[in-house]
């Protein structure tokens, strides 16, 4: 049953991408992207590891899928952006990511009919990696938040002289 | 007993991670490529998660959170100078940015 599921979200994932890669406007790509990640997070659970599988969806296609809905918000500007508005509107655009979601979704119903694990592989429980995460890996997660530390001031850093470089053209 | 065989698990993540790979090259507007990065980076994770699920140990999972960790940074880190060259040079373009003569 686990096979059929993981064939199934594979070829998913494998269609979303190579449809993310082949799109032309940045946001539909994005919403190719989203779905290739969300039936990465189904083959998570899958193959047993569930923690790694929500962070999947909450940490991936959640919150950096949302940075680059952000900026590509931002890079769009005027009239044009009314127009691209307008055409996203058009049914043709978005039914494709739609349907892939309900191949996820109807998924997700078998699994919970067949009560809930439906012959994963071998459960990781997040208990197992809280506990070598703060034992044997300790200094990798200071690392960790050394690295995303320098992220957030590297960030910071690139996002703040946009300001005044661009102030002063926007007067004259 | 393990459902998934690994080798299945593992031609999942190469074709993703070669899918991305032929994005990055192919590509040039410097969002497509970052999202093209995404997919590398969740590929590697893939094969993380299959091997720590083959062998029920969990640091295939601590090696998945290591990975998020720098897509953020790098994601954050990298959509800073998509923004900062599209101010400069208004195109999203990769071939734009080439004043260095490299």
């Amino acid at each position: 049953m686990a096979l059929i599921l993981f064939y199934i979200t594979s070829a998913v994932a494998i269609f979303a991408t190579v449809m993310m890669i082949t799109r032309l406007n940045a946001v539909h790509g994005l919403l190719y992207l989203i779905l290739s990640l969300l039936a990465v997070g189904v083959i998570f659970f899958l193959l047993g590891a569930h923690f790694a599988a929500v962070l999947e969806v909450i940490i991936y296609a959640g919150a950096i899928m949302i940075l680059f809905v952000f900026v590509i918000m931002m890079l769009n500007q005027g009239q044009k952006t009314i127009n691209q508005e307008l055409a996203w509107l058009q049914p043709g655009i978005w039914i494709g990511p739609s349907l892939l979601a309900l191949v996820l979704f109807a998924e997700m119903v078998v699994v919970i009919v067949l009560g809930g694990n439906a012959e994963t592989g071998q459960i990781v429980n997040s208990k197992q990696v809280g506990v070598t995460l703060y034992g044997p890996y300790l200094l990798a997660v200071e690392l960790a938040s050394m690295l995303l530390l320098a992220g957030l001031v590297g960030a910071y850093h690139l996002g703040k002289p946009m300001l005044k470089a661009t102030s002063p053209g926007r007067k004259s | 007993m393990n459902g998934i065989p690994m080798e299945l698990g593992l031609l999942l993540s190469a074709v993703l991670f070669v899918l991305g790979l032929i994005g990055v090259m192919v590509r040039r507007n410097l969002i497509m490529i970052l999202m093209s990065l995404e997919v590398m980076l969740n590929a590697t994770g893939l094969a993380f998660i299959v091997a720590g699920s083959r062998w029920g140990q969990a640091d295939g999972q601590i090696m998945f959170l290591l990975i998020l960790t720098l897509a953020a940074a790098e994601v954050g880190v990298g959509l800073g100078l998509a923004l900062q060259i599209f101010h400069r040079f208004h195109t999203l373009d990769a071939d734009s940015v080439n004043e260095m003569q490299g």
